[in-house]
C-alpha cells in the first residue's frame, strides 16, 4: 500500500525538474526535452487521481495528453529543424529575433 | 511492503533520470535520461494498475518521441551547450523560496491524502475497457485528436521542408 500522496510528491518533483531545465538550459533541444518532462510528471499524477478516485477518464486523458505530446514533438522539432537552417546555432540566446 | 518498495526503487531511478537531465551538457545524455525516466514512470502506471497507458507509454513516448529528439540530435549534430550565467536576484530568492513552496506543498499533500492508501493496482485499465470508453463516452475528442494530429504531421512537413526545394522544382 503507497499512499497517493507519494505519487503526487514525485510527479511534482519531475515537474519542478522541468520547470527548472525549461529555465536554465541553454540548448533548444533541451529545452524542449523538459517540457516532455513536465508533460510526464502531469501524466503521473493523473493516474493516481484516477486510482484514487476509481474514475477510469483519468486514464483516457493522459491518452489524449501523450496524443498532443506526440503532436507537439512534431511540429516543435520541424520547426527546430528550420531554425537551424537559417541561423546555424541551437542556443536560445542566440535566437532571439522574430525575423532574420 | 513489496509494493512500496518497488514504488521508492523505480521513482528514485525516475528522479535521478530527471535530475541527470538537467547535469548533463550534451542533449544526447539528456535524452538518454529522459528514456530512463520514462520507463521508469510506465512501471509507476503499471503499480497504480494503469495497464494501457504503461505500455502506450513506453511505445509512444520512450519509443516514438524519443527516436524523434535523438533523431533530431543527430541530424544537427548538437554539440555540448554553453552555460549562460544566471542572475544572482534568482539564486537568491528563487531556491530558498522553491524550498519553502515544495516543503508546504508536500507537507499539505501528505496530511490532506495521507490516509487513503492505495492498493497494486487499484483501478485496472485493461486496454479493453480503456477501448470501450475511448469509442463511446469520449467518441468526439476521439475524433478531433485524430485530425490534430493530421494537422500536426502536415505542419511537420511543411516546417521541415527545404525552403529551396521548391524553387528548384520551378527551374525545372
Amino acid at each position: 500500500m503507497v499512499p497517493i500522496a507519494y505519487y503526487l510528491i514525485l510527479s511534482g518533483i519531475l515537474f519542478a525538474c522541468g520547470v527548472t531545465g525549461f529555465l536554465i538550459k541553454r540548448n533548444i533541444i533541451s529545452i524542449f526535452m523538459s517540457i516532455e518532462l513536465m508533460l510526464n510528471g502531469v501524466n503521473l499524477s493523473f493516474v493516481a487521481f484516477a486510482a484514487q478516485w476509481h474514475a477510469l477518464s483519468g486514464q483516457i486523458f493522459v491518452f489524449f495528453v501523450m496524443v498532443v505530446a506526440a503532436a507537439e514533438a512534431a511540429v516543435g522539432l520541424a520547426i527546430i529543424i528550420a531554425v537551424y537552417r537559417t541561423r546555424e546555432t541551437l542556443n536560445i540566446d542566440q535566437v532571439d529575433l522574430l525575423k532574420l | 511492503m513489496t509494493h512500496l518498495i518497488i514504488f521508492l526503487a523505480f521513482g528514485a531511478l525516475c528522479v535521478a533520470g530527471a535530475v541527470n537531465l538537467l547535469v548533463q551538457r550534451h542533449p544526447i545524455n539528456g535524452a538518454l535520461s529522459l528514456v530512463v525516466v520514462m520507463g521508469s514512470l510506465a512501471v509507476e502506471y503499471l503499480l497504480l494498475g494503469a495497464e494501457f497507458v504503461a505500455a502506450v507509454q513506453v511505445i509512444v513516448y520512450a519509443g516514438a518521441i524519443m527516436v524523434l529528439f535523438v533523431f533530431v540530435i543527430m541530424l544537427l549534430n548538437a554539440g555540448e551547450e554553453e552555460r549562460s550565467k544566471g542572475s544572482h536576484v534568482a539564486l537568491l530568492f528563487g531556491i530558498p523560496g522553491m524550498l519553502v513552496a515544495s516543503v508546504l506543498i508536500g507537507w499539505v499533500l501528505i496530511e490532506r491524502t495521507g490516509s487513503h492508501p492505495l492498493a497494486a493496482g487499484a483501478l485496472p485499465g485493461a486496454p479493453r475497457t480503456i477501448g470501450w470508453l475511448l469509442f463511446h463516452n469520449f467518441l468526439l475528442p476521439f475524433e478531433v485528436t485524430s485530425i490534430l494530429v493530421l494537422i500536426a504531421i502536415m505542419g511537420a512537413v511543411v516546417l521541415a521542408s527545404h525552403p529551396d526545394a521548391d524553387q528548384g522544382k520551378k527551374d525545372r
